[in-house]
């Protein structure tokens, strides 16, 4: 009972693929295709008569040419290589929120139901998926507090740009666009704040934390001024800690003349617990693959909401989704919206499983996700801050929200093992590497778990205690740790300099072999 | 009244293990730790307005087929839709690898604990490179409308950095008019503050890019680039592809193209044809169209470092390492893109679509050279099948340009008297999606809708829209029984 493994002996799968355009032979199939049928041939004739006498290819492309097993061996042995949130304790890549995805969710969204459906069809017959995102949209309304949603993003990245262009629609109609040029954000806050921002052409301040490790309320207050559009600030930033002066910062903000845009990729500790309105935002914005439970896929796809108050409302990017009492219906009528961001409707997979999500667990259970997410993270610190050489640098003693950023600065002085060696080495464990930081390094040697609550206390102790074992590495075998990884799915150290020098790069293989 | 509860999804819900967390910290209960950092005045002391749960696994299945069976997919309505989202085969291989929960539940690791993943997304931009006859290809962007967005912007980079533009400004992007007007919206929209997104017109024969009114924009003098879609938006292939990129260079432009990944084993590369950045979606290459959501846009462009530099997302690099034939990757020079730049980005990206990369490589790797021409040949076999057949209908002026087309067709109902809303209505009934109404977005064309069929389509379905529209055109419009059922009769033995 709760037996908490602290010596296991893990080898990830090494298959030492070599790559699939090496393998195969000419002529071989891996599938076949329907083809036209004699009639329809006789009517048309064949490519080569169909196809512009300059626009025909001459080469046939050099794609491999395998049978269907040997495409699927291959593939299965990649995904041994990779360790997803299904096989592993997923709690270092704090900020991903790396819970686990049901599985019942998978089979709606592999419902041919869903997955057969066009998107230009007929409104009439999508009633059932324009249902589950209008009602998606009425309780993300519900759960941040504002007033108009938008589910059209196809990511947390492409939510904050909606927002960002939001921010250039309000002022353009208030005749304030070009005096209104500037927009703060915070250095702990995701790079996509600063990054939307800029590419709309804004001039980005950014705050740096003070001593307790918030944002410095003081260089807000020097850096709003009539010229300030927007503030975008994540709470709780990366840190974990909770920004207590939020509701300062937005009045600060909003007697410049500026709007206030909370980044809520963090919600998981806080649903039901306070809301983006609460503390005066006029938007913010959620990543449904995160705290709504999507399978993070690889990298995507993803989606995000747009969640704006009653004076943006018109703002928002189209279209939404209506219902006039009998029918669902898609809104793209909206001539004040930021218009598309991307190709029809956002990512309905994620919106179907977000919404089997809310609806498996009611409010009761999305505040318990949040209260235990808390709890989990506060204990989690608690054992790993046991281990020597780690520590949690700012606002000691106060407790942090879902996530915590630490540092091995300690450990890197004592004994010259860093973060990135203890990254590759907590792969030998049997975990995932996990979530440093993003750039810049504003704290040396970073470490940013993040236990949501889907991990029991036991997965808690076989975490910290697989940390504790490296730090013990470390400061009695330092060569050790640094060597790492030694049982991984690459069983040997890649040459950086292809990864830092232009003239040894390749994203293909076919420039590779020119190099 | 709140209740706390046991949830498979939370094992510290157990009253008994949350106790034993909050004895280690020495707090009475989780409202004392977030009591303690959060002000009063912010905590939510209402409940959420949410429904009540549903308990089990069994009852939300029954609830969420409830919901999703007031769907009509395009397994039981024939489907005449394209405009950007593809019905293909997708060979079971796909969907196995990417419901593999390895796969489907990784993020952001990296070179060691993900080794199998950086392969398999490195081994699908190598397959795209070879498709598509380019040496670099991106990290998969959301969608082609990103894609297309962010090689404007590369474009327009690439301008200021060529150091070429002494007197004026190089900023304006040349589109055709018949271009996708979504993405035509994206990029207005994504642009508008680094460039301006100009139409070209069109020859009106043909439909063709209006070369001579071309070169008169780009004699200018501010031209960034040049952009063209191959087939075109609406179906045609553009066939002077070659000329449009010599006349870009000529007067110093970038040339852009989107080509369909489909037609690819049948199509030239516009690599091949004096292209310098192209992009598009991935879509077809083993996603389900999922309302939209199976989108997932490439970027591709010749090994020279000027370009590179700009993509503006992730790049997985191969590494070699200590040992012969042994290689890894990496996401590399992060510097370009806003996760190393910051507030110096010229775009942002985010978590956008790794998963259908790794899936359009298993699909490349099935179908291999010989799959992609006889899908490429199918699909142009059974539209001009399908043009041919419209033609002979009274009224019905199919591919009014005249030109050569790939997968989709535009069909003139002008004659017939009826909107394109009206005879989509009365599809429905013969259990038919009929084409997209494009007849708001290009007023000019008249009463048009654009029609798309692909490997999968039958004879026998084309057959059956030509005989439902042969008589919703003479005005027979009214399905008896009799017809509907013979209808849903050929469906039933076609699918």
């Amino acid at each position: 009972m709760g037996y908490v493994k602290k010596n296991r002996d893990f080898h990830q799968a090494r298959w030492d693929e070599p790559f699939i355009m090496e393998m195969g032979n000419p002529g071989e199939r891996g599938v076949l295709i329907p083809q036209a049928s004699d009639e329809v041939r006789k009517v048309s004739g064949g490519a080569s008569e169909l196809v512009p006498a300059g626009l025909k290819r001459k080469k046939a492309p050099k794609l491999p040419e395998l049978s269907q097993m040997q495409v699927l061996r291959h593939y299965m042995r990649l995904s041994q290589e990779t360790i997803g949130t299904d096989i592993n304790i997923d709690i270092g890549l704090g900020t991903c929120t790396m819970k686990y995805s049901p599985k019942i969710h998978e089979q709606f969204v592999r419902a041919e139901k869903f997955q057969e459906l066009h998107p230009l069809q007929d409104e009439s017959t999508v009633q059932g998926m324009l249902e589950i995102m209008y009602k998606d949209e009425q309780y993300l309304k519900a759960i941040s507090g504002m007033d108009k949603v938008s589910l059209q993003p196809s990511g947390g990245s492409q939510a904050i740009f909606a927002n960002v262009q939001t921010i250039r629609a309000y002022f353009e109609e208030k005749g304030e666009a070009e005096k209104r040029d500037e927009i703060i954000t915070t250095i702990l806050s995701h790079p996509a704040n600063p990054g939307t921002a800029a590419t709309l052409g804004y001039k980005v301040i950014t705050l740096y934390p003070d001593e307790n490790g918030l944002p410095d309320i003081e260089a807000l207050k020097a850096a709003v001024s009539e010229r300030t559009a927007a503030l975008m600030i994540t709470n709780p930033e990366d840190t974990g800690i909770y920004n207590d002066r939020i509701r300062q910062f937005v009045d600060i903000v909003h007697e410049a003349g500026g709007l206030c845009v909370y980044d809520q990729a963090n919600l998981n500790g806080v649903f039901g617990l306070t809301r983006a309105k609460d503390a005066g935002f006029d938007m913010c914005h959620y990543n449904l693959h995160k705290s709504f439970s999507s399978p993070h896929g690889c990298q995507g796809p993803g989606a995000g909401a747009q969640c704006v108050s009653e004076k943006l409302a018109k703002y928002v990017a189209a279209p939404t989704v209506e219902y006039d009492g009998e029918k669902y219906y898609l809104d793209s009528d909206r001539p004040e919206s930021i218009g598309k961001l991307r190709m029809f409707y956002g990512v309905p997979s994620v919106l179907i499983r977000a919404y089997a999500y809310i609806r498996t667990l009611g409010a009761d259970g999305m505040k318990q996700i949040a209260e235990l997410s808390i709890l989990n993270n506060n204990y989690l610190i608690k054992k790993l801050l046991e281990i020597k050489g780690l520590s949690m640098p700012f606002a000691e003693g106060r407790f942090r929200m879902e996530q915590a950023r630490l540092s091995w600065q300690e450990l890197t002085e004592d004994t010259g093992v860093t973060t990135d060696d203890i990254c590759r080495r907590i792969v030998d464990y049997g975990f995932q590497d996990y979530f440093t930081s993003h750039h810049p390094r504003v704290l040396p040697e970073p470490f940013t778990p993040e236990p949501v609550e889907t991990y029991s206390k036991d997965d808690m102790d076989e975490y910290a205690a697989a940390f504790a074992a490296i730090a013990e590495e470390a400061y009695n075998e330092p060569e050790l740790v640094k060597g790492a990884p030694y049982k991984a799915a690459l069983g040997a150290r890649i040459k950086e300099e292809c990864l830092t020098e232009w003239s040894k790069f390749a994203t293909t293989w076919r420039a590779y072999k020119k190099l | 009244m709140e209740k706390s509860f046991v949830h498979p999804y939370m094992p510290n819900s157990v009253p008994e293990i949350r106790q034993q967390l909050l004895d280690e910290l020495g707090v009475k209960d989780v409202k004392e730790i977030y009591g303690s950092i959060i002000p009063e005045e912010l905590l939510y002391k209402e409940r959420l307005d949410l429904p009540e749960p549903i308990r089990s696994e069994y009852e939300l299945k029954r609830h969420m087929t409830g919901l999703l069976n007031k769907n009509i997919s395009t397994e039981e309505y024939t489907s005449f839709l394209g405009a950007g989202c593809y019905k293909h085969q997708v060979p079971a291989v796909c969907d196995e690898i990417n419901m593999r929960g390895e796969f489907l539940t990784a993020y952001c690791g990296d070179t060691y604990s993900d080794h199998g993943k950086m392969q398999a997304i490195f081994e699908y931009a190598s397959m795209m490179g070879e498709l598509l006859d380019a040496d670099v290809v991106s990290y998969t962007t959301y969608d082609a409308g990103q894609s297309v967005c962010s090689a404007f912007r590369m474009a327009v980079r690439l301008q200021d950095s060529s150091g070429k533009n002494g007197e004026k400004e190089k900023n304006v992007i040349l589109v055709p008019d018949t271009m996708n007007p979504e993405i035509y919206s994206q990029t207005v929209s994504y642009c508008r503050n680094v460039s301006e997104i100009v139409k070209a017109g069109h020859d009106e024969e043909s439909g063709l890019m209006d070369l001579k009114e071309l070169e008169g924009r780009l004699k200018e003098g501010n031209v960034a680039a040049v952009f063209y879609e191959n087939p075109s938006y609406l179906g045609f292939f553009e066939t002077q592809a070659e000329e449009i990129a010599r006349l870009a260079h000529r007067y110093g432009a970038v040339c852009i193209a989107q080509p369909q990944v489909s037609a690819l084993g049948i199509m030239e590369s516009p690599m091949n044809l004096g292209a310098d950045i192209v992009c598009g979606d991935i879509q077809p290459l083993g996603m389900h169209m999922q309302y939209g959501g199976g989108q997932a846009g490439f970027i591709a462009s010749h090994q020279k470092l000027e370009y590179m530099e700009q993509f503006p997302t992730y790049m997985y690099g191969i590494a070699k390492t200590d040992k012969e034939d042994t290689y890894g990757w990496g996401r590399a020079m992060n510097y370009r893109c806003s996760h190393g730049s910051r507030e110096k980005a010229n775009e942002y990206f985010g978590t956008e679509t790794g998963l259908w990369g790794i899936t359009a490589g298993v699909y490349l790797a099935s179908m291999g050279p010989q799959g992609m021409y006889e899908l490429g040949e199918a699909i142009i076999q059974n539209l001009k099948y399908l043009t041919v057949r419209l033609n002979e209908i009274e009224g019905v002026r199919a591919n009014p340009f005249g030109g050569s087309n790939f997968q989709e067709v535009l069909v003139d109902f002008s004659e017939t008297g009826k909107s394109v809303a009206d005879i989509n209505k009365k599809l429905l009934e013969y259990g038919i999606f009929g084409g997209k109404d494009v007849s708001r977005e290009f007023p000019w064309l008249g009463v048009c809708g654009l029609y798309c069929v692909s490997e999968l389509t039958t004879q026998a379905q084309m057959d059956a829209l030509i005989d439902a529209i042969r008589q919703i055109a003479a005005g027979k419009s009214d399905v008896s029984d009799k017809d509907s059922q013979v209808s849903k009769e050929v469906q039933a033995w076609d699918m």
